[in-house]
């Protein structure tokens, strides 16, 4: 992170629409009409998956029992296959054991800029789970050094999305600060950039996240509730 | 934002208008290096910035975001 400061706040020439989002022209911007469409796609998609494997095994087990072992495998599918997608879900936000180690003073000093962008209670979210808690407009995200989940309203409804800083050197605070900053600037702009990994109930997320993780997606679900 | 975790580019002051001035130029020098200006105003709002804003507090240089 790199800063110019100066001693009196005041007003500002600005320019909300993220840069970043004329390289990717052709997507639609994301907004919540959008989101909505997005939310039912992917919950015809996981039907879509579901119901003929569940079908194929009740079927299967009323017209010869003796194929128990392939009604099994059919409904293992059944259950496999949106768990998957879940897990890709919630993979945006896994820790990971970078191949490229920071120095622990960086990483500090990293940890201190993200700090001071967040309240007290996003502060201590983070230091217990590694993701950041930021309301918007479009719901409650939280922001990892690689990844972003977004509750909607309500908290029923977890979207995933991936998006980086192109620069494995960076300190993984900084890398949770300059996603963090590109959020705040433009909401639909940030999840036009990134790419959707996953959209389903908040249940399904949580359960494929990292344990040390879920209680983030917990807050963030309580907080979605209030919106 | 850098390898460092955090670089302070500049400071100034509205009435010393060398800081300005040499404020100005690196901003302007970290903007041609591929960084964007952005002012925080607190959770869920940022505003991107294309010229230094002389009265605001902090600047903050952030890297291009990229889908995963």
């Amino acid at each position: 992170m790199t800063d110019v400061a100066h001693t009196a706040p005041g007003p500002v020439i600005a320019s909300s629409a993220l840069p970043e989002v004329a390289g990717v022209h052709w997507r639609a911007r994301v907004d919540a009409a959008r989101l909505r469409r997005t939310g039912r796609a992917w919950t015809a998609t996981t039907v879509a998956h579901v119901v003929p494997f569940v079908g194929a095994g009740v079927v299967l087990a009323v017209v010869e029992p003796l194929a128990a072992p392939v009604t099994l495998a059919s409904l293992a599918h059944a259950w496999i296959i949106p768990e998957l997608y879940a897990q890709r879900g919630a993979n945006v936000v896994r820790p990971r054991s970078s191949t490229v180690k920071t120095a622990a003073a960086p990483e500090q000093r990293a940890l201190g800029l993200l700090g001071d962008l967040v309240g007290h209670d996003a502060r201590d979210l983070h230091g217990q789970t590694g993701l950041v808690l930021e309301r918007g407009r479009l719901g409650v995200w939280l922001v990892g050094p690689a990844g972003a989940l977004l509750v909607r309203p309500g908290g029923r409804r977890t979207h995933c999305w991936c998006v980086r800083v192109p620069d494995p050197e960076l300190p993984t605070a900084d890398r949770v600060a300059h996603l963090l900053l590109a959020l705040r600037a433009d909401e639909e702009g940030f999840a036009t950039v990134a790419n959707q990994a996953f959209s389903g109930a908040t249940w399904r997320v949580r359960r494929r996240m990292a344990k040390p993780q879920r209680p983030a997606l917990r807050a963030a679900a309580v907080a979605a509730r209030a919106l | 934002m850098d390898h460092t975790g955090h670089t302070n580019v500049a400071e100034w002051t509205a009435e010393d208008p060398v800081s300005v001035e040499t404020a100005v130029t690196a901003f302007r020098n970290e903007l041609d290096r591929g960084y964007f200006a952005v002012v925080s105003d607190g959770e869920g709002h940022a505003e991107q910035v294309h010229t230094l804003p002389i009265d605001a507090g902090l600047v903050i240089l952030r890297r291009p975001i990229a889908g995963g």
